[in-house]
């Protein structure tokens, strides 16, 4: 049997973003890519669950970046048994979420998984996230904010955080679809000597998809924050800086 | 008849949860600015009683087990449907883990195009415009709606709450259940409560928060260092809990606590929106990151852009830590 988990590569906001002269996208020439870090969590928690039950771990992603290559063997030297890169006329694009759940849905039906996992949010989701939109469209039970799985019975039970430690507790029957937030343990770590190991045993079957639906984009536009000027900066040396700290916090009654 | 703008009534062991009264105040005031009615959508079961503490014209109430505690397949499915037959203009849904497995979901069988990660909604120039906070609150995406019926999930804590209006009650429309729930793949659904903490970090008058850029658990003995120095108790953000270097009950934001403390002083953390919901109303806030991008300069008083471990230093020769 099997589990699907869905690998997406994403802007790293860690870095200096720019938006693209049309306003529309951001300057795709000017973003590093990283994968989603709720999909590396999704990955994991899939590997956690095919180490007790056994099932085969079938990563497969969307390669809108051409870079999802290296995703994906990571994913493999990771211990999925598969890889399925879907290639199509949207390198360099911005894929809404439901495009790329129109793209995912009929091969993931096809490979008629147990459980689809996806990380519970991207950085890009502006048309809401993929966990939900894709189990719509599969018509199949599903949870997001999860963070935690197991299979029993033919079900899978999951919990579902709310907020402040409250969680919900549900059973699905399967297939099911799970927005992944945390797996039970950090992601593992894999050397990269592995990954070009497998990068010369293993191959990443390559599907070359269509976007053919009616979805027009939608009309958006892109901006910074507006400069709020809230915050006063302190400048100078760090000891500078903890001088003033500590007489802002003096003059407060804070110290 | 006129628009509808429908909003989905969040509630938490029978109390309407503050979101939803953002919710309702945000649609009351486009109502108001074009004639629109609001309507809330309340779910549940046994929550009639909550119809009256809504400030909506209307109520639809749909009751049944199912729909107990809003679990994502038995609301999803019931919303659409109400959705499907009433075709507002809008329908206004939380951001928040029970929501976001509504909107989209319902959003997705309905075809309709949904705004997620909403903190404003105004009107520009006769055109509702809706702006999304993208990319870890780098970036924010205007987008035009309200030409057809869309679904837009909005940010707790972004917009005022609704005044409650116990003078003017709106009227209760009771509907059936959809029959698919009758059939669902969901098959129980309950709540847990957190286990008891040992710090309460929502009655802490000052708190130092860290984040990622703190690196490690071993440099976590810095803060806590820091923190008794100030008379302060340590709380971080999400990915340093999930990491176990802290327990869950110190963990602010979205889907951690709230607080208000007199002093908030964040170190190493970008502020992400999940993490501002939780920390944006403390009444000083002091941020030191290295990025000076970071989000959470525009939620400080004051911030520095440094690395945190020099200035902890420094702030601990000077407190004598
Ligand atoms: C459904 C959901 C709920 C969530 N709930 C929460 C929540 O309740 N609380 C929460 O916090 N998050 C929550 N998140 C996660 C949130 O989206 C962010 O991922 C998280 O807040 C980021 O934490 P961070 O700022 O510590 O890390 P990062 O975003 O990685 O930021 C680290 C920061 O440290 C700075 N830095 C690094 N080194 C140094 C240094 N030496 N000196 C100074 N600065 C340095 C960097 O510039 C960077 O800005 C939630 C996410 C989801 C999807």
């Amino acid at each position: 049997m099997t589990i699907v988990v869905v690998m997406e590569q994403v802007p790293d906001v860690a870095e200096e973003l720019a938006i693209a002269p049309s306003g529309t996208d951001l300057d795709r020439d000017a973003i590093s890519y990283v994968v989603n870090e709720y999909d590396e969590h999704a990955l994991e928690e899939a590997l956690l669950l095919a180490e007790t039950s056994g099932d085969e771990v079938v990563a497969i992603g969307i390669d809108a970046t051409g870079e999802l290559d290296q995703a994906l063997y990571t994913a493999l030297a990771k211990g999925a048994q598969r890889a399925i890169k879907l290639t199509g006329d949207f390198e360099g694009t911005w894929l809404s979420t439901r495009t790329a759940a129109r793209l995912l849905a009929p091969v993931i039906e096809e490979l008629a998984p147990r459980l689809v996992l996806v990380g519970v949010q991207a950085p890009d989701d502006l048309d809401g996230q993929l966990a939900p939109t894709l189990a719509a469209l599969l018509g199949w039970p599903h949870a997001s904010v999860v963070v935690g799985s197991e299979l029993v019975n033919g079900m899978v039970r999951v919990r579902k955080e709310l907020w402040g430690g409250i969680t919900m507790l549900l059973e699905l029957a399967l297939p099911a679809v799970l927005g992944i937030q945390a797996a039970r343990q950090a992601p593992r770590y894999v050397p990269v000597s592995r990954v070009r190991q497998v990068m010369r045993e293993a191959s990443i079957e390559v599907r070359d998809v269509e976007v053919t639906s009616d979805l027009a984009p939608v009309p958006v536009r892109l901006r910074f924050p507006e400069e709020t000027g809230q915050a006063e900066l302190l400048t100078g040396s760090a000891s500078e800086i903890a001088d003033r700290l500590i007489e802002l916090l003096r003059a407060r009654g804070l110290l | 008849m006129a628009q509808r703008i429908v909003v989905l009534v969040e509630h938490l062991y029978g109390e309407p949860t503050d979101v939803t009264f953002e919710l309702l105040g945000l649609a009351r005031r486009i109502a108001d600015s074009d004639g629109a009615i609001v309507e809330a959508v309340l779910l549940g079961e046994g929550v009639r009683h909550l119809a009256e503490t809504l400030p909506a014209e209307r109520v639809i109430l749909v009751e049944h087990p199912a729909l107990r505690y809003l679990a994502p397949e038995a609301t999803a499915i019931t919303v659409t449907g109400l959705l499907r037959t009433d075709a507002p203009r809008l329908a206004l849904l939380p951001n928040t883990s029970l929501g976001m497995d509504v909107a989209a979901w319902v959003a997705s069988a309905l075809d309709w195009p949904l705004v997620a990660y909403c903190q404003a909604l105004e009107r520009r120039e006769g055109q509702l415009v809706a702006t999304a906070q993208l990319f870890g609150g780098k970036i924010l995406a205007d987008v035009a709606v309200g030409t057809s019926p869309t679904v837009i999930s909005v940010l707790a804590g972004a917009f005022a709450a609704a005044a409650l209006e116990p003078a003017a009650p709106g009227t209760i429309e009771v509907r059936e259940p959809p029959a698919e729930l009758a059939a669902l793949r969901t098959h129980a659904a309950s709540l847990e409560r957190p286990a008891a903490a040992d710090v309460d970090i929502t009655r802490a008058e000052k708190i130092v928060a860290v984040g990622r850029g703190i690196e490690s658990k071993d440099n976590l003995e810095l803060a806590e260092e820091l923190a008794q120095a100030l008379g302060a108790v340590v709380a971080a953000s999400r990915p340093l809990v999930d990491a176990g270097w802290l327990p869950r009950s110190r963990q602010v934001g979205k889907s951690g606590l709230k607080v208000k403390p007199k002093l908030y002083l964040a170190l190493g953390i970008s502020g992400a929106p999940e993490h501002l919901e939780g920390m944006k109303d403390a009444e000083l806030i002091i941020a030191i990151n290295k990025d000076p991008k970071a989000p959470i300069f525009g939620v400080a008083d004051y911030g520095a852009v440094a690395d945190l471990f020099d200035v902890v230093e420094a702030l601990l020769e000077r407190l004598g830590g």
